[in-house]
């Protein structure tokens, strides 16, 4: 998508607003942990939607397989063996980008257009636009980018952005059996998420809770939880944020203090010279140091 | 006293001359770099340094570079930048001095307090900019650090980043201001009027005797 | 199954047991999913391991391996007990109230009449007391200890929820918590389902898990209803199509017997294979066998069979014994068999015991494999290092290979687990070579009878003489197929009730199998799919989404065998006077003229529930049978034997019988094999076979997807087996049975735990089967290298899921 499109309306190392007239739907997908099972025709769907391969590899003693995301591998489930109050559950949870409404990512990228937001809140990766620097990976709080071996470049989730452009749902929504997946406007999938937080209540999950971290602004991709007091079961973060560090980082007052100190530095030496002009050594005899 | 003050003395041999150009530089590399992946408002650097994947390639390759000749200089340097009683004095009249007031910098050997300073400031600012650069330097080393760790070295790399460059400013400035120095950077050589106005230990020194 | 797919939503419980669908059939699944969501349905999962069904269970209990029947008896006990049956439906709809032969018994796991020596039952005292016409005695108060619900009673005393626990490892509170949600469904308004797979047809008493659960779904009045059933979840596409269409050794297609040598006439066969009605008023609908059975032979052999020559009975085989897999292994092993032709199938890996198939298939002079895929039988003979040591030179088969299109490179039909028949259309041109497998056997079929025509040879007949009336007779086409298998009027066939119509005139296709006609007049190539191309063109092309009655039967989406419809013995849906158990589950009642609902009615359509017809047509008594009868071989009830390998010394349930008694009586065992069959002091483990998601048997992983998601072999084993054997997650171990050994990586698992068994620990070993020495996976072993040489004592499936192994780091 081109980056002057009104359907961006953020951008990575920008130095202006992009855009902002277009009210967009938010979008989001809803992943029911309580109805996933675990079969990988999400991964599958990916892999074949978005022509991606990853290696053959080798099991080290885990279904979760391969063993991590990769430029390859966009989602993967992670399984996860857990006994909770006595009681043996398989927590499956299809990890991938959570598309943030405020995106780490995007604030970590130094190169203007490698990271976008759109309207509708889908955080896209522009791949000719990366560096390969990684500052995503290291700004992302679920740990979710991953560079390419092959031409360094930053690749993730994308939720389908061109797909969903024109209208259809991304592809693992569309691969899930279960409908353990969903897929409409952000409004529908809370809405539907509250909805099951009921039954899960009624089946004995009393802390059952709908995942939408405030901490990143609400993210795109929403999860029911059954033990939603402890996102951490699962391997997610209990109060994701873009955070302190990144914000003394990255930010763009962060960026402008940096600039605002070398300007001054840069001022200081132009003053300096201007009213003392240089230090010549004097003619001798005519120094002021003492012998 | 003698009239020898336009007399030359060596100041820089060859290979010190050659590192501390090797180093600017690089530094300089890094520094136009480094300042491109920090802030959108210099992302045009990186279409003069090679383009931005090139140039996003070439800074930790130019940051290790530093690190290979700049530490060497170091030890080549640091016996001339033990710090003595009087570097304290120097500092001291450091402002009288940047006036041209002429204060008394007292026995002022090869380095000035001020240049000591930045010796050793930038000693360990070096280090910990490349200790930090590993941990962001993808793609190899940095898959190995969690984000956390990775986000704390950005921090750290970026604000150092800074430190350094207000000390390599001054330096440069300083140079720049105090006529004659960059001679003696380039040809090596400085006039025994110039050693004797600034570094009046060292010049007696270098020419066995009180030139006075 | 008895029901389909889309009928699990109606469900208030689903029990899954014996099967794992969740992996194994991830998209039927969706309707239990949608079970829970929109009938708040409780899911029950009983397995040797928390899979991913049980991820999503709303109760889970692990059993071990081959005690089935131990739990489901107890089921029984607990229902029958507590009296948490279905009482008018178990009255009127099923045979408790039958009154048994007198001399039948059952003592110290025995019942009467078994042969040791021939290792078989003499059935004639599991009979129901007839008058003098024939007819079945009945005690409707079910007080006559004779009746079927006195003898099941005293049957099951024994499976109390404590034995449950000392035999399958399941704590009785566990066990009684899944019996008591079970037999909640025993209220007119609250339904079960049960979906099962190979976790139970894959024992030596397969056939009688799955009679078990039939009971208990008769007991509970779960049988016809929406949201009820018992139902088989088939592994392959068309599966269900292969059965359907009589590709089993012993079957014609539609489940009509093959003729044996006992039957050397048309006349002896019919006689013999027709039943009789045993109960006043009953509809006996297998009288019509006769219809269906000449019918076939006129599709196969057109004009030359006539009425004269026995619609050429005689060209047909008479089986002399059983050519099941196991029993053709055998003889090839024997050096009886020595060319096969192996089919869409790959039993180097499929087939029990890879060290015997591999000695079976050396003796062969020439092996021909028929598959898109290069398998690993196609490639027995090659040396594969540790995966497949053999030296080809000691091996002289000679192997042809000829490549085979796969589903989507043809025309044709499905046949799926709801016994939908869906048409799909070609996608797609085979690669290369490979042809359709239609061509592949009609080219052959064409050049051996031109050989026959030249050089002639003994009984050239059937195969000289056999029409073969297609347009391109080396290519015939799916769609000739298809109307030839659904059939057509060979004449105009007059209607009975009104002699001016005609049912069909001649040349027509037919509409229905209740057209059919013993005289020659009709054909059908597999009767229960007439109905499937009928003179309104081809009915499993149809694509009718909608579903007036929201229970998701859809009739206009592709055509059910038979007749379209979609719950078999749906006439049990309602009681006996005809009106539905449950208002709000409203599916067949009586109007006053006929029977009427949302689906095809599984009954006489105007005969009224006066006329006392019982709703179990296909049975000769009309009901359902709690008690079987002849039917099984090994006994009319279900009762738990242990698997031939087992860790026990005894059977818990009939410690008297001794060895005898300790694993199923009436299983076939051959000589060598009972020398291969392991202990437990040897092999401490009970290990177990099964399928995961990521795979699909052994041919996906030769697809580059299905290797990334799950790239090697492993072993599943739980943490208290691991710390046994010093065995960490990842290591490499080695598991082996009497038979072999396999290396495979350790998955050390929460999932699998040690149970109590008769006062021992028993571990389980899980064993994935999906790598080999062929494909894009990591190579692995074939894990048939470990399992028995052992099948079901009624239909052969060999015994995948529970035998014994130990296990080593590598």
């Amino acid at each position: 998508m081109a980056l002057m499109s009104l359907d961006v309306i953020n951008i990575s190392a920008k130095t202006s607003t992009p855009p902002q007239a277009r009210q967009g739907l938010e979008v989001a997908k809803l992943i029911d942990i309580s109805r996933c099972i675990g079969c990988k025709a999400c991964q599958s769907a990916c892999m074949e939607w978005n022509d991606l391969r990853d290696e053959v590899g080798i099991t080290e003693g885990f279904y979760t397989n391969p063993p991590d995301l990769s430029d390859q591998s966009w989602t993967l489930m992670r399984f996860n063996e857990q006994v909770i109050d006595g009681r043996l559950q398989w927590l499956i949870l299809k990890d991938g980008c959570y598309h943030c409404q405020d995106p780490g990512c995007l604030q970590a990228c130094p190169a203007p257009g490698a990271i976008v937001q759109y309207a509708n809140g889908i955080v896209d990766f522009h791949q000719e636009q990366c560096i390969g620097c990684g500052y995503c990976i290291a700004g992302c709080p679920f740990n979710v980018p991953r560079l390419s071996g092959k031409d360094s470049k930053a690749y993730k989730c994308t939720l389908c952005s061109d797909r969903v452009a024109v209208g259809l749902e991304p592809a693992c929504v569309k691969a899930c059996p279960t409908g353990a997946i969903g897929f409409g406007s952000k409004e529908d999938m809370l809405f539907q998420a509250e909805h099951r937080l009921v039954d899960l209540v009624e089946r004995g999950f009393a802390k059952a809770a709908v995942y939408d971290p405030k901490g990143v602004g609400g993210t795109h991709v929403v999860l029911v939880l059954p033990h939603g007091d402890r996102p951490a079961l699962y391997g997610l973060p209990a109060n994701p944020s873009v955070g302190p560090v990144l914000q003394a980082w990255r930010s763009g007052l962060a960026r402008a203090a940096g600039v605002a100190t070398m300007f001054t530095v840069l001022a200081a030496g132009i003053l300096h010279y201007m009213r003392h002009g240089p230090l010549e050594v004097p003619p001798e005899g005519d120094q002021g140091v003492k012998p | 006293m003698s009239s020898n003050g336009s007399q030359l003395i060596l100041r820089h041999g060859n290979g010190a001359r050659v590192t501390h150009w090797a180093v600017a530089i690089v530094f300089t590399y890094l520094f136009l770099s480094g300042l491109a992946l920090f802030s959108p408002f210099f992302f045009w650097l990186s279409h003069v340094l090679g383009g931005g994947v090139l140039m996003r390639f070439l800074h930790p390759v130019a940051g290790a570079a530093l690190v290979a000749i700049f530490y060497p200089y170091a030890a080549m340097l640091v016996g001339d930048n033990k710090w003595l009683p009087n570097d304290s004095l120097w500092l001291k009249n450091a402002s009288a001095y940047m006036m041209k007031k002429h204060p008394d910098i007292g026995e002022t050997h090869k380095y000035n307090g001020g240049q000591k300073l930045m010796f050793w400031s930038m000693v360990p600012l070096i280090a910990v900019l490349a200790i930090t650069g590993v941990l962001l330097w993808q793609p190899w080393f940095a898959p190995h650090f969690s984000a956390g760790a990775r986000r704390t070295a950005g921090l750290v790399h970026s604000v150092c980043a800074f430190i350094m460059f207000v000390g390599i400013g001054v330096h440069v400035y300083a140079a720049i201001w105090t006529r004659g120095s960059i001679d003696g950077m380039i040809r090596g050589t400085v006039t025994r009027a110039w050693a004797r106005f600034h570094h009046p230990a060292w010049e007696r020194d270098a020419t066995g005797k009180d030139g006075r | 199954m008895t029901n389909h797919w889309a009928d699990i939503k109606n469900a208030d419980v689903v029990l899954v047991m014996g099967g794992n669908p969740a992996e194994a059939h991830p998209c039927g699944f969706k309707w239990v999913i949608e079970a829970k969501l929109k009938n708040k349905a409780r899911l029950i999962v009983v397995d040797p391991r928390f899979t991913r069904t049980a991820a999503v269970a709303d109760k889970f209990a692990q059993l071990r391996p081959g005690t089935d029947i131990a739990f489901l008896g107890g089921v029984i006990h607990h229902l029958l007990e507590n009296d948490l049956i279905q009482k008018e439906y178990v009255r009127s709809y099923t045979n408790a109230a039958f009154l048994l032969d007198e001399k039948f018994g059952f003592e110290d796991g025995l019942f009467t009449g078994y042969d040791e020596a021939k290792r078989s039952y003499d059935k004639a005292t599991w009979a129901y007391q007839v008058d003098k016409d024939g007819q079945a005695r009945i005690d409707p108060t079910l007080q006559d200890p004779n009746c079927v619900y006195q003898a099941m009673k005293r049957h099951y005393a024994r499976y109390t929820p404590e034995l449950v626990e000392r035999v399958t490892g399941v704590p009785a509170a566990e066990f009684l918590e899944i019996a008591k949600l079970i037999g909640s469904t025993s209220a007119t308004n609250r339904v079960m389902t049960s979906l099962y797979a190979l976790g139970w047809t894959q024992h030596t008493v397969g056939s009688q898990n799955i009679r078990a659960i039939a009971c208990i779904q008769l007991l509970l009045g779960n049988m016809g209803l929406p949201g009820g059933g018992v139902n088989a979840l088939r592994g392959h596409s068309n599966i269900q199509g292969l059965t359907d269409l009589g590709v089993m050794s012993h079957l014609l297609p539609g489940y009509l017997g093959l003729p044996t040598e006992k039957e050397p006439d048309l006349k002896t066969y019919l006689e013999k294979r027709t039943p009789k009605a045993v109960r006043p008023g009953q509809m006996n609908y297998l009288q019509n066998m006769p219809k269906f059975f000449v019918s076939l032979l006129k599709a196969w052999y057109g004009a030359e069979a006539t009425k004269e020559n026995d619609f050429c009975y005689g060209w047909l085989p008479k089986n002399d014994k059983t050519y099941d897999i196991l029993a053709a292994f055998e003889m090839m092993y024997q050096g009886k068999i020595n060319g096969y032709f192996c089919q869409g199938f790959n039993p180097l890996a499929s087939v029990p015991d890879k060290g015997k198939l591999t000695a079976a298939l050396s003796k062969l002079k020439y092996l021909v494999v028929i598959d898109p895929l290069v398998t690993e039988t196609s490639t027995f003979w090659k040396n594969a290092g540790e995966f497949n040591d053999v030296d080809p030179k000691a091996i002289q088969t000679e192997v042809f290979r000829l490549p085979a299109a796969c589903f989507a490179e043809e025309d044709g039909s499905l046949t799926n687990s709801s016994r939908q028949l869906q048409w799909h259309w070609k996608a797609a041109e085979p690669p290369a070579e490979a042809k359709t497998d239609r061509e592949v056997i009609a080219e052959l079929f064409v050049a051996l009878r031109d050989l026959y025509k030249k050089e002639g040879g003994t009984f050239p007949d059937p195969i000289v003489r056999l029409p073969w009336p297609y347009a391109k007779p080396a290519a015939p086409a799916a769609d000739e197929l298809a109307r030839e298998v659904n059939g057509k009027a060979l004449a105009d066939i007059p209607d009975p009730k009104d002699k001016t119509k005609t049912l069909a005139k001649e040349g027509e296709q037919l509409a229905t199998f209740a057209h059919l006609q013993a005289d020659g007049t009709t054909s059908a190539g597999c009767w229960i799919y007439t109905g499937s191309w009928t003179q309104n063109g081809n009915q499993m092309a149809r694509r009718e989404a909608a579903d007036p009655s929201g229970l998701g039967n859809a009739p206009g989406w592709a055509w059910s065998w038979p007749a379209n419809r979609r719950i078999l013995y749906n006439r049990a849906s309602a009681d006996v006077a005809g009106k539905p158990w449950d208002a709000k589950r409203k599916y067949l009642s009586w109007n006053g003229k006929k029977w009427v609902g949302p689906d095809v009615p599984d009954f006489k359509v105007d005969s009224p529930p006066e006329e006392g017809m019982s709703p179990f047509i296909m049975t000769n008594e009309g009901v359902g049978r709690l008690f079987a009868l002849g039917g099984m071989a090994e006994g009319p009830f279900p009762e738990h034997y242990e698997p031939f390998e087992t860790p026990l010394t005894f059977n818990p349930l009939s410690p008297k019988g001794a060895g005898k008694t300790l694993s199923n009586p009436a299983v076939r065992l051959y000589k060598g094999d009972r020398e291969k069959m392991g202990l437990g002091k040897e092999f401490p483990f009970v290990a177990t076979t099964y399928r995961l998601t990521e795979h699909f048997n052994f041919w996906t992983k030769h697809t580059r997807i299905a290797a990334v998601l799950q790239p090697e072999a492993f072993v599943e084993i739980g943490e208290e087996l691991a710390r046994l054997r010093g065995i960490g997650n990842g290591d490499k171990v080695v598991v082996k049975s009497k038979r072999g050994a396999i290396k495979a990586k350790a998955l050390v698992t929460k999932r699998i735990h040690a149970l109590k068994i008769e006062g021992q620990d028993v571990h389980t070993v899980g064993l994935p089967i999906h790598w080999g020495f062929e494909g894009l996976t990591k190579p692995g072993y074939l894990t048939n290298t470990l399992t028995p040489f052992i099948g079901d004592a009624n239909i052969q499936t060999p015994e995948f899921k529970a035998f014994l192994v130990d296990v080593q780091k590598a």
